[in-house]
Formats: C-alpha cells, sequence, structure tokens
C-alpha cells in the first residue's frame, strides 16, 4: 500500500479513492464521520434513523445509509459519496441529468438521491428485482414503476420526484 | 455608496422593462445557476460550517407537558468523558419558535414548560456523540401544572384573535336566511389534523462571537427579520448580530422565524467562548419547532337551482398554545374565490398545550381549501352541474366583499384549459360505478387559489465593465430558485449572458431582502433587483447620451442611435446601485392572487381502501413566469404536499400530554417516488401590472391550493362516499367499499 498509518489513528477508509485514517469514537456513525470528522459534507443527514436517504452513500459498491452503520465496521472499506460521483466542473452523467431535469429544489436531499441511483442502476443491471417487478429473474426493465420503486427509500421533500424519475430514466436509457 | 431607487407600489405599473430588453433570459426554463454545486454536494448548508476550537451543542428537552422546573441536574451528564457544561438560561432561552416576519424576539422564559419536548437546557461537549449522551442524562425535577389536550373541549372555550393573514371574522348580508331560501345547500364540518413541514434539512446553527457580536449560521428563511428577532432575544442591538445562510435545505415555513437552538447555540458558545454547532434531531424539529394547526371547519354553501352561490359560510377552529396570535387562517381564499352575497367567514382559536401552531406552505388555503373545495364538489353533485361548470358560473368580476377588481385573474381559463388538457368529458360520471379488477376508479377536480403578497425587500447590483455583474441581499433560496431568478432578472436588464452575473444570497451584510415566505419571495427580492438595474441602465443612458428608453443592452454591449459600444468602452469604473420595493396602495385597490385548477385521476382498492394517485394535471395563471423550469417545480412540490395532506400526513398528539407521537419520518408519511405519478403542469399567459414592475404574481404556494381537496373528490367519485376527516387513510374508507 502506498499510504502510510497515522500514528495513533485506528482506522483506515479509501474514501473517493482517497486514503483516510480516523480515530472516531465508537458511537460515531458513518455519516458523521464524513461529515464532522472527515469534512465531506456532501452526504446530508435529515433523520439519523435511516427513513430519509439523505445519507446514502456507496460501499463497496452497494448503496447504504451511512448513518445507520457505525464508523468503526467500515476498516479499509471502499467507500463512494457524491464527493467522489462528480464535481460542478465535471459532473457525472446522472449529476447532469438532474440538473437537467430540475430533479431538486433546496438540495438537501440530492446528493443522497445520486448515489442511491448510482447504486441502484447497478443493482438492475444485475437483474436484481423489486417489489413491483413481475419476474424475479432475468433481465430488469426499467419501468417508471420499477424506478419509483427503487427509489422511495429517498424522500425528497420540495417533491422533485417526477423529474428526478426523469433524470434517472434518461441516464438508464444511455448506451452503456 | 449609492442611493436608493425605491418605488412604493401606489399605482400600477403599465410597462415592464422586462418586455422591452434584449437579453432573452426571462420566462425561459434554463437550469438553475447552484445546480452544479448542489448536484455535487459543494452546496454548504449551515450545519456544515466548522470551525477551530468548535464543539457540539445537544438540546436537553422537558419530558413532560406542562409546569415548572425546581432543578436541573447535570451531575451525571457533567461527569461524562468530553462535557464542557450544561447551560441554561431560564430567561433568555426561547420557549416558542418565533413566527414568520417579526422583528422582535418570540416567547422566551423556559422556566415554565408550556408543551412536550420544550427546550430547557444545551450540553456542550467534544464530539456529537458525547453531547447527545449526556443529554439523556440531565434530570430535570418539575412541579406538574394543568394544561389542556383535548381539541373538542377546547373549541368550547376558544378566543377570537386579533386580525392576521386574514380578517379573524368577516359578517356580510345574512347567511342563515341564504340557507332558508336556497334550492340546494351543503352544510358539513371537515377536519384537518396537524402537520409538519418536514423540510429534508432538520433546523441547525452554528454560533461564534467575536469583537464585533455573534455570527450564526442559521438555516432561516427570512434574515432580514431573523436577525433583528435574534438580537432582540439576546439583548443585542441588530447591528451586532449577522445570520449567514446561503443554501437551505428547505423551510416551507419551519424555518421563518428563529427556533430553540439559535438562542441556545448563542448563549452556549457565548458562556464557554467557543464556536458551538447545534442540530436539531428530526425527532427534535418535529416536537419543539412549529406545525400546521389542526381545524375544524364548517362549510355553508347555499346556491340557486342555476349553480349561483347565494350564500357562503367558512367557520374555522384552529389550535395554538396560550398567548399566541397567529390563527390558521383557513378561510382566506373563500373570501375572494367565489361569488355569494351572503357571507359568513370566521377563525377561532382553541387554546392547546401542544407545540407551537404556525405557518407551513399556504398556511390557510392549504387546509382551508381541503374543506371549501370539496364542499364546492358536494354542492355540483346536488345540483345535478358538472364540479367544472359550478366553478365557472362562481368566478367574479369583482372580490366580493371588497367590491374591488381583481389585479389579473384567469380563474376560467384554467379550469377550461386543464379540463381539456386532462380529458375532463371522459370521467367517471356516476359515483362509485367505474371499475378495473379490484379498482375502483375515480376523478376529481378542485380550484386553486393562492393570495399574492409583496414585502419591502432591497439588493445592490455592481455592473464592472468587463460586463459582469454581482447582485447582492440578504433574500434567501430555499430550494425556489432565488439565485436562478434574480441573476434571470439582473442578466436581463443590464444585458449580460446568464453566467456573467454573480448572486450573492443570505447573509445581512447585505442590504435587506424580503426573505422567502408567502410566495412574496420572487416578486419582492425580483422587484429590487429589477429598479437597482433600472437605475444602472439611467446612468448608462446617460453615458450613452441617449434616453434610457431608447437603450438596448445586449450581451455586454450598449447600443443606441445607430451606436453599438461596448460596457468598457461606456464605464470609466463600476456602476452601483441598490433598489428598493415597498407596497403600497395596489394592495387595497385590487385584489391580487394566482389562480388554477387541478385534476386528478385515482384508484381506490376494492378490497383494502388502498388508494394510489395514476394521473395529474394542473395548470395555473400567475403573472410572468420567470422561469419556467423552477416555476414548474414549485407547483410540483405544492401538489405533491397537498397529496400528502390528502392521504397521509398527520401529527397524531398524545391525548394525555400534546405530545407528538409519530415524531420521525417513519410514522409521518410524507410522500414517496412511488406515491407520485407524473404531474402535467401548465401556465396560463398572463401579466399583473399591479403586482410588481415583473408583472409576476408567486407560486410557491398556489401548487397546494386545492391540491388535496382535488384527491378527496376522486376517492368520493371512486367510492361514492364522502370522508370529511383527512387525512383519508384507508381505515376511513373500508366502510365505503362495495362488499368482497
Amino acid at each position: 500500500m502506498a499510504w502510510e498509518r497515522k500514528v495513533g489513528k485506528a482506522m483506515h477508509f479509501t474514501i473517493n479513492g482517497k486514503n483516510y485514517d480516523a480515530d472516531p469514537d465508537i458511537r460515531t456513525s458513518l455519516l458523521d464521520l464524513l461529515r464532522e470528522h472527515l469534512n465531506l459534507t456532501g452526504s446530508k443527514k435529515g433523520c439519523d434513523h435511516g427513513q430519509c436517504g439523505a445519507c446514502t452513500v456507496l460501499v463497496n459498491g452497494r448503496r447504504i445509509n451511512s448513518c445507520l452503520t457505525l464508523a468503526v465496521m467500515h476498516q479499509d472499506d471502499e467507500i463512494t459519496t457524491i464527493e467522489g460521483i462528480g464535481t460542478p466542473d465535471n459532473l457525472a452523467p446522472l449529476q447532469a441529468a438532474f440538473v437537467k431535469h430540475d430533479g431538486f429544489q433546496c438540495g438537501y436531499c440530492t446528493p443522497g438521491q445520486i448515489c442511491s441511483a448510482t447504486g441502484m442502476l447497478n443493482e438492475a443491471k444485475q437483474g436484481w428485482p423489486s417489489h413491483v417487478s413481475e419476474r424475479l429473474e432475468g433481465d430488469v426493465e426499467l419501468t417508471d414503476d420499477e424506478i419509483r420503486e427503487r427509489m422511495s427509500g429517498n424522500l425528497c421533500r420540495c417533491s422533485a420526484y417526477p423529474n428526478i424519475v426523469d433524470a434517472i430514466r434518461e441516464v438508464a436509457e444511455e448506451p452503456a | 455608496m449609492s442611493d436608493t431607487y425605491t418605488l412604493t407600489m401606489d399605482d400600477p405599473i403599465e410597462t415592464s422593462l422586462l418586455d422591452t430588453s434584449a437579453q432573452g433570459l426571462i420566462g425561459k426554463g434554463l437550469d438553475r445557476v447552484d445546480g452544479p454545486k448542489k448536484v455535487s454536494g459543494q452546496a454548504t448548508y449551515s450545519a456544515e460550517y466548522s470551525f477551530e476550537n468548535g464543539c457540539y451543542g445537544f438540546l436537553v428537552r422537558a419530558p413532560f407537558a406542562v409546569g415548572r422546573i425546581t432543578k436541573i441536574d447535570t451531575q451525571a451528564a457533567k461527569a461524562l468523558p468530553g462535557v464542557i457544561d450544561v447551560v441554561t438560561d431560564f430567561d433568555r432561552f426561547i420557549r416558542n419558535s418565533a413566527q414568520g416576519a417579526v422583528k422582535s424576539a418570540p416567547v422566551q422564559g423556559v422556566r415554565d414548560v408550556a408543551y412536550f419536548g420544550e427546550p430547557v437546557a444545551i450540553v456542550v461537549a467534544e464530539g456529537y456523540e458525547q453531547a447527545r449522551d449526556a443529554a439523556s442524562l440531565v434530570r430535570i425535577e418539575h412541579e406538574a401544572g394543568s394544561g389542556n389536550f383535548d381539541f373538542a373541549e377546547a373549541i368550547a372555550d376558544a378566543d377570537i384573535p386579533p386580525d392576521g393573514a386574514a380578517p379573524a371574522t368577516h359578517d356580510q348580508g345574512d347567511l342563515d336566511k341564504a340557507m332558508g331560501d336556497a334550492d340546494a345547500t351543503v352544510d358539513e364540518v371537515w377536519t384537518t389534523p396537524s402537520q409538519n413541514s418536514a423540510a429534508m434539512e432538520p433546523h441547525a446553527s452554528v454560533a461564534l462571537w467575536n469583537d464585533d457580536g455573534l455570527t450564526l449560521y442559521g438555516s432561516y428563511q427570512m434574515p432580514s427579520f431573523d436577525r433583528p428577532s435574534l438580537a432582540d432575544a439576546l439583548g443585542l442591538e441588530t447591528e451586532q448580530v449577522r445570520i449567514i445562510t446561503p443554501y437551505i435545505g428547505g423551510g416551507f415555513g419551519s424555518k421563518l422565524g428563529i427556533a430553540p437552538e439559535s438562542v441556545a447555540a448563542a448563549i452556549a458558545s457565548k458562556q464557554i467562548g467557543r464556536p458551538v454547532k447545534t442540530v436539531m434531531t428530526r425527532q427534535q424539529v418535529f416536537d419543539a419547532t412549529v406545525r400546521r394547526s389542526n381545524t375544524r371547519q364548517r362549510v355553508r354553501l347555499a346556491a340557486g337551482k342555476d349553480g349561483k352561490l347565494t350564500g357562503i359560510g367558512h367557520e374555522t377552529h384552529c389550535s395554538n398554545l396560550p398567548d399566541e396570535v397567529f390563527f390558521e387562517p383557513a378561510g382566506i381564499a373563500t373570501h375572494f374565490l367565489y361569488g355569494g352575497e351572503h357571507r359568513r367567514i370566521t377563525h377561532a382559536i382553541a387554546r392547546l398545550n401542544r407545540v407551537l401552531s404556525g405557518s407551513m406552505r399556504a398556511p390557510g388555503e392549504a387546509a382551508g381549501m381541503l374543506a371549501l373545495e370539496c364542499a364546492m364538489d358536494e354542492l355540483a353533485e346536488r345540483l345535478g352541474i358538472d364540479p367544472v361548470e359550478l366553478r365557472k358560473i362562481n368566478d367574479c368580476k369583482r372580490d366580493p366583499e371588497k367590491d374591488i377588481p381583481y389585479s389579473s385573474r384567469s380563474f376560467t381559463e384554467c379550469l377550461d384549459e386543464g379540463a381539456k388538457r386532462f380529458g375532463w368529458d371522459k370521467r367517471n360520471r356516476t359515483p362509485g360505478k367505474m371499475r378495473e379488477g379490484e379498482w375502483l376508479i375515480g376523478h376529481g377536480m378542485s380550484g386553486s387559489a393562492r393570495g399574492n403578497q409583496l414585502q419591502p425587500s432591497e439588493a445592490r447590483v455592481v455592473l464592472r465593465p468587463d460586463g459582469s455583474a454581482i447582485v447582492e441581499t440578504d433574500m434567501t433560496d430555499i430550494g425556489t430558485g432565488t439565485y436562478t431568478i434574480l441573476s434571470q432578472i439582473a442578466g436581463e436588464l443590464l444585458g449580460l449572458p446568464i453566467d456573467r452575473v454573480d448572486v450573492r444570497l443570505g447573509d445581512n451584510r447585505f442590504p435587506p431582502g424580503s426573505g422567502s415566505g408567502g410566495s412574496f419571495g420572487a416578486g419582492s427580492s425580483g422587484s429590487s433587483v429589477y429598479l437597482a438595474c433600472e437605475d444602472i441602465r439611467r446612468k448608462l443612458a446617460t453615458a450613452m447620451d441617449c434616453e434610457p428608453s431608447d437603450l438596448t443592452l445586449k450581451d455586454g454591449e450598449a447600443i443606441a442611435a445607430n451606436r453599438r459600444v461596448s460596457l468598457s468602452d461606456i464605464m470609466s469604473g463600476e456602476i452601483e446601485a441598490t433598489g428598493r420595493i415597498e407596497p403600497g396602495d395596489q394592495g387595497d385597490e385590487v385584489r391580487q392572487a394566482g389562480h388554477g385548477a387541478h385534476f386528478c385521476a385515482v384508484r381506490v382498492n376494492a378490497v383494502t381502501g388502498e388508494v394510489r394517485i395514476d394521473r395529474w394535471t394542473a395548470v395555473f395563471a400567475a403573472g410572468r413566469i420567470l422561469n419556467e423550469k423552477t416555476a414548474t417545480s414549485q407547483c410540483l412540490g405544492g401538489v405533491v404536499f397537498g397529496i400528502g395532506a390528502a392521504l397521509t400526513e398527520e401529527l397524531v398528539h398524545d391525548p394525555r400530554n400534546g405530545k407528538v407521537v409519530n415524531r420521525d419520518l417513519a410514522e409521518y408519511h410524507v410522500p414517496v417516488h412511488a406515491d407520485v405519478p407524473h404531474v402535467d403542469i401548465r401556465f396560463l399567459p398572463e401579466r399583473d401590472t399591479h403586482a410588481n414592475p415583473l408583472h409576476a404574481k408567486g407560486i410557491g404556494e398556489l401548487g397546494i391550493a386545492g391540491a388535496g381537496a382535488a384527491v378527496a373528490n376522486a376517492i368520493a367519485n371512486a367510492t361514492g362516499a364522502r370522508v370529511r376527516d383527512y387525512p383519508l387513510t384507508l381505515d376511513k374508507l373500508l366502510d365505503s367499499l362495495p362488499p368482497v
């Protein structure tokens, strides 16, 4: 490994491809580690109970609510936050589609929506069924109902929902 | 410094510069200028400011509803590692959050507890987890007092408040007689529950002090009001407080006034001499900020055979804490939406020991039209008249109470256009008779209206010779699109591409803006920017030796009398101007409101009573639309709030102590992705010369007005039965479903 474990820092994480060392309180959630200890404030805290999805990040490629998991459970994990998806000058296709379709208003749930959609598109690609899928096996066709169902863990009180679906559909339909 | 160019809206502005300018930015559905930052996590919200030596505050709340605190035992809390102090101030801590547009301190003093969960102290610790755990160890002893928790009982002693957003009472003619003489009547009672704005960002304040006073990074909608309010609460001069709030994670009314965490963080920070970050938990937001009041509304309608209303009554009760004057103005749209000579519209407050009630998106219309627009539907049914037709029959040319004209009103046009787009002629005409498999199909509609307001607002604009401009005002963008529309207005009037305009908001160092509330933000702050730009245009015209009306500005060039020069050629330095708009006689001489119509199709499961929304069309007219994309989103958000109000949203209060039982987002059900279909939203072209120089009216709340009633009317159409107790959850529908 190219990095050196800092003296006194018990834990190591790979976040957005960069190495981070930290010594969090054992009660610190992954979300608070990001926001309060590592200055990665793109992930948002809306409820701290896994009810709103604003804190969604990707851990080892899968979307999770980072408020529902303790930082100490993620030694050496690879974590992707909104900061790792794209920057204002170099937006990822999903981010650009959210801007184009006005898939947000206040912007507070947005990083979670985009991280969640990133994970969700991958799940669909791998053929994971959802509650509204007609079959449990085979390819997933991402209909609007499928997108809505799979994104329902991410609340948006400004209620940009239909625009978010438009943005996700546009990216899902792009040739890989 | 520049002089302030002020316009008071005493007279209509017949010609808007937005119609004669050349940049072509107005009205288009341009992307949000703050979009790239928001989608990449680079927009910074209040809790995301960190400072050297900063620490964390966590609020301690009363675990009882009413009483007087005799002792706060902090020993166990202070013994925990990392705990710095437990701070309280029985005199200055906020008991009730501030209402909107108030410059004085809200109710202070927390020795006396008036509602369950009232914040009474704050733990400060090095780490967030340490503060949180310590807060759970603070013991509060008290002498119990007696409170009122039963709405039905408290109605008997309800009081009539002073006039608020609407008159508390209005009596005209003889409604009882009109009801007796009518060919058809409706006389029913609707109830709506307490609701919570549930903005995704919880209330948060980061407080730090220096020699000049307090700086507070706080999530607040109206910094020009919140600043003096916070100063007053702390015993400071207004100038000693600076609120900074460039991005706000939604407000919907809940962040109009300062909330308890602001004063607690400020006092703790002062006491320990370090920056203190205090973020409310979601549960604290529910328990201890503000709710939309529950209501009881009796609506009476009297009409002739022709459908023409002769009488209209809307007698309402809401609830609030003792001594609070805010009432839910549920009859606010009833004053002007429909004609009828005999009228009685009243508001009374039942005093309850529940968390403060105040403004939530469209205070008045949102709750009131859930009753009024269903009553209109019931009247249509009794008369055998199409509900769209009934509303058109009762459209007015003049305000039926004040006998003044409307500033602009395209209500009938919205009804017609909506009906056409939706395919209203193909609706289910016999309630309870359209079925597909196990689903009952229903169609419903409602009218929409929201009063338009103007508030004093000020902005400074600086034009630079290089063809760029800076706009500064302490106005906020709570998701409404302020950054974008102010960029458009300045770019349009100064002839600059939108990316050459830098809009800076949410800082008391800038001129005082209207703040975001009551849908007045775009019209008010937009007008202040317009006026500043108008002043700059005059100066440029002088430099071009032409009349301002002969000056064209486009793409950084000035054009007049066959001369085309770049701005740098005629500007020796920066030109700065401050614009200020003031409300005037136009607020009284005409009735100003936006109007619209909702149409929706629902399915009701014949076995379970589950309701799904399949389709929605809404058409609005609200003056000039500044940005079609952000305006559409505003109305979309309103419609979805209406879906929540109709179907799922209800704060449940414990009847023993008023406590909010369902105080999180798993139990308080806001709509999710799966609840919302594609929503078709359209705007009709309209200009309102009485509203402001932009000719635009507010749209942030128009979308919710009437939306829930359209759902309720569609459910009645599907099932053939009326439920008048919101939200229309499936348990309330079971009795009206066909036998399995």
